[in-house]
């Protein structure tokens, strides 16, 4: 069996004994699952900003530039907090995973390495664009925006490089439990499981910020208000998520092929498939239990077919593995469908948007049509959060997959706990805080220096 | 020298970066929260904030550079530096936080007063932040961080007089570099009324640094001889008399007003100060590792240094420009208001198309990028086909938008109160 091969385990820090192994996991996973709809907005919120002052400056039209402006203040806001949460990943890389770091940092370790240069860009360009206008000309002004969207693409295309290589290790041999004849590039960008993982989170990204500020809109619109201004911002990030969401399905589709190539007990445990079948069938909904879905409704060959465009290709089962070498296979599978399901209705929700723009040509005028934009925010982070708990849930035990398992990465200081606990308390505050400001943001009067502008109070 | 001590001399660099940069940050925090409750303090408080709020985020990024570039080049290191000291990093991280949110909920403030408020709570946090930080190079100085796993004692590896008074000295040396640079800021914009009173605070927090640093060095003798004894006698001896005369003229330099002088060479002190840490601890990295031991394989260390000097060919620049433009007063105040344009984009422009191109041509192009994507990446298995594939569903997203949202807009413009209701 390849899986023994990579044995003895990997460790260059000596064995560990942690009783709080499940905490520090649900602790990184805490801090994930803050900094990743700010990571959605650090990619995608900057070119949305930017087609609107672009769209100003064009036109002279003085709306564009009020949106722009007004967004700007939320999009420094929004980075401010993904500074300070992505600080506290990189801190916990050490605290709480100090093995993974110290057997394969001379591995991984450039990824990040790159990425603080691409966040230092994009803080620096953050600081010209947000405080620079009216003081640059407004041909400077855009272009000192451009870095941002660019730095967004380079700093995900990094960080989601460490994690293909933590799914799809390479690059380095395994002696005495130590990493040698490194070769980081190579471990890094020559890695086939890379670029579908990046382009997906790329594209959720869109698709986040998109359906969340368009939300922000639809909620405005139920609540009455709906002149020009709502109008016109929801516009924007509406028709980019709703061009982005069925891309999404494709790439999704792409992403599960090479999880059946690459990781497949992984597949196995998204599917709940417990043998290794030929002609696998697919079930949506449903429970895994003693080796068999339940209550799910199953669509014959299908998995076959998805998977290896083949309805009798052969799939394997979580019997390829040990027990003790298989994910959670309910968590794993309950997020892959609570994914798939939100993907899909916000991917019909994005057709629907564009079949009426070419049908009727502007936005339509059901309050349904407004409820299902309001939820789509919410429901987009949640297929978000989803995702990642699929790819990394399934990735379990391994923290570097098939190398080192996540027990022995682990720090072996006392005290995780008590770190979950206060992580929470501080992120519950930043929170509240985060809500505070953008209300308020919100809330702010709207100065539309025009006569045709129709302001009404909230 | 080695190809193993280069990073290191990358992580030092940026550690004095972030002492300069983001200690001064940390400092002016302080000023914010001590400063009297009368019209008078309230305009320091102001100047403070509005001196740090462009740069903040960029100087706080010089921590993750070091951070990456340890991990990178020296991970046996890193993992027993930050399982040893998870404590005093939570607090650091605590700090960081707390000073992070405080910006970005006074970005949406509508008074002054609230801003005050959230500079205040923050002022707290920002002492735990170079206290803690301070405390883990002592930590580091004093030989506490073993090789391992969380070996060093949790607690008092970073709670020892070397640890203290290392954090302490931080604390105190934030706030001077924050006084230096705000009294330098206040005469670039010709605020004469609060020069004197930082430079007062310069003076004296400079002075309270140069007596810990003394007191510090009696420390070091007997909680941390040995490298007491290289600093003293040893190899981090020109260093360390470097960094008493860069002291020693910064405060002269403040005393007489020569303020922007006086940054460059408290950053001079700085630098003196880390480089004679290192030159008095190397060659040990931590206790029992050294750093040719602790640095990753040859290609991994050679990767990060084509990555470092790479990353600074375009982060320099980039960095001068943000200074250039702050220091230069171009960048503004942390409190825009969403008020019209005042200059000329306030002239009704000529009117012109959204977009120069025809919606409906944008619109056919999308459905063919969408086709070819489709295929290409669902249908086609070769790796080239799917990058196509991906680049055509890109040019699909591109297209869609060009021709959906400017007619929409368009239109909206030319009827623009057509209230839905």
């Amino acid at each position: 069996m390849t899986l023994l091969a990579a044995l003895p385990l990997a460790q260059a820090l000596g064995p560990v004994e942690q009783q709080h192994l499940l905490a520090a996991r649900q602790m990184q996973a805490l801090s994930f699952a803050v900094h990743i709809p700010l990571v959605c907005f650090g990619i995608a919120f900057p070119a949305m900003v930017l087609i609107m002052e672009w769209l100003g400056q064009r036109t002279g039209d003085p709306l564009y530039r009020t949106i722009a402006r007004r967004w700007s203040r939320v999009m420094v806001a929004l980075f401010a907090v993904g500074v300070i949460t992505g600080t506290v990943l990189s801190f916990e890389m050490g605290v709480l995973w100090p093995n993974f770091t110290a057997t394969f940092g001379g591995v991984f370790g450039l990824g990040f390495a790159i990425e603080g240069f691409s966040f230092f860009m994009e803080a620096i360009f953050i600081g010209i664009y947000v405080y620079g206008w009216d003081r640059l000309s407004p041909r400077a002004h855009l272009l000192s925006g451009l870095p941002i969207i660019v730095t967004g693409f380079t700093g995900s295309w990094m960080v989601i490089s460490v994690n293909a290589w933590m799914n799809h290790p390479g690059g380095f041999r395994l002696v005495g439990g130590r990493a040698v004849d490194i070769h980081p590039w190579r471990a890094l960008f020559a890695n086939d499981y890379l670029w579908h993982e990046l382009v997906h989170m790329y594209i959720a990204g869109y698709i986040v910020t998109g359906f969340v500020v368009a939300a922000a809109y639809a909620v405005a619109r139920l609540r009455g208000r709906w002149t020009r201004y709502e109008r016109t911002a929801m516009a924007v990030p509406l028709t980019i998520a709703a061009l982005a969401a069925p891309v999404q399905v494709l790439v999704g589709d792409w992403a599960a092929r090479e999880v059946a190539k690459t990781q497949p007990v992984k597949l196995a445990a998204i599917e709940g498939l417990p043998k290794t079948t030929r002609g696998a069938p697919e079930h949506l909904l449903g429970w895994y239990q003693d080796g068999e879905v339940k209550f799910g409704i199953r669509i014959p060959k299908m998995l076959s077919l998805l998977a290896f465009h083949d309805p009798n290709a052969k799939v394997v089962g979580l019997n390829a593995a040990p027990p003790s070498q298989r994910p959670p296979i309910n968590v794993v599978r309950f997020s892959f469908q609570t994914m798939v399901g939100i993907g899909t209705f916000l991917a019909a929700l994005g057709a629907l948007v564009l079949f009426l723009r070419v049908r009727r040509r502007r936005l339509p005028e059901s309050r349904w049509f407004y409820v299902a934009v309001a939820a789509a925010g919410p429901l987009s982070y949640v297929a978000l959060v989803s995702g990642w708990v699929t790819t990394e849930v399934g990735r379990q035990p391994w923290v570097v997959y098939r190398i080192m398992p996540t027990s022995q990465a682990v720090t072996a200081a006392g005290g995780v706990p008590v770190g979950y606990a206060g992580l929470w308390i501080l992120y519950l505050g930043v929170g509240a805080g985060v809500v505070w400001i953008l209300r308020r943001l919100a809330r702010a009067p709207i100065e539309v220096p025009v006569s045709t502008a129709v302001e009404k109070e909230v | 020298m080695t190809l193993a001590v280069i990073p290191l001399l990358f992580v030092l660099a940026g550690l004095v970066f972030y002492i300069v940069l983001a200690g001064a940050d940390f400092g002016a925090a302080i000023w914010q929260v001590t400063a009297p409750r009368t019209p008078d303090g309230e305009r320091l408080r102001d100047l403070a904030h509005d001196a740090m709020a462009p740069v903040w985020e960029a100087n706080h990024v010089w921590l993750i550079f070091v951070l990456t570039v340890t991990w990178t080049a020296y991970p046996a290191a890193f993992g027993s530096l930050a399982s040893t000291l998870a404590i005093a990093l939570s607090v650091a991280a605590f700090g960081i936080i707390v000073r992070g949110a405080a910006y970005a909920l006074s970005s949406g403030t509508a008074d002054p007063r609230e801003v005050r408020r959230i500079d205040q709570a923050s002022a707290i946090s920002s002492v735990l932040a170079p206290f803690a930080l301070g405390a883990c190079v002592g930590a580091l100085a004093s030989g506490r961080v073993p090789y391992g796993n969380a070996r060093g004692d949790l607690w008092s590896s970073w709670l020892n007089p070397t640890s203290i008074t290392v954090g302490v000295l931080a604390v105190v040396f934030s706030a001077y570099l924050a006084a230096v640079y705000l009294s330098a800021d206040a005469v670039r914009r010709g605020r004469d009324d609060l020069v004197e009173p930082f430079r007062r605070r310069a003076l004296g927090s400079g002075t309270l640094a140069g007596v810990l640093a003394i007191a510090g060095l009696v420390v070091l003798r007997q909680d941390a001889h040995a490298l007491y004894h290289d600093l003293v006698f040893g190899d981090g001896l020109p260093a360390l008399i470097v960094s008493v005369l860069a002291g020693a003229i910064t405060l002269t330099l403040v005393a007489r007003r020569r303020f922007e002088p006086a940054r460059y060479t408290a950053a001079v002190a700085v630098t003196a100060i880390v480089a004679g840490w290192a030159l008095a601890q190397q060659p040990q990295f931590l206790p029992g590792l050294t750093i040719e031991q602790a640095a990753a394989p040859r290609d991994t260390l050679w990767a990060i240094i084509v990555a470092v000097v790479g990353g600074g060919i375009i982060l320099f620049p980039s960095l001068a420009l943000l200074l250039r433009l702050t220091l230069g007063g171009t960048l503004g105040h942390g409190h825009h208001v969403d008020g019209p344009a005042t200059d000329e984009e306030d002239r009704p422009a000529p009117a012109r198309p959204l977009l120069p191109l025809n919606a409906a041509l944008a619109g056919r192009v999308a459905v063919a990028c969408l086709v070819v994507g489709l295929g290409l990446l669902t249908a086609a298995e070769t790796g080239w086909a799917h990058a196509v594939g991906v680049v055509a569903l890109f040019a699909f997203v591109v297209s869609g938008f060009l021709a959906a949202v400017p007619p929409l807009l368009a239109a909206d413009a030319d009827e623009p109160d057509a209230e839905t209701t």
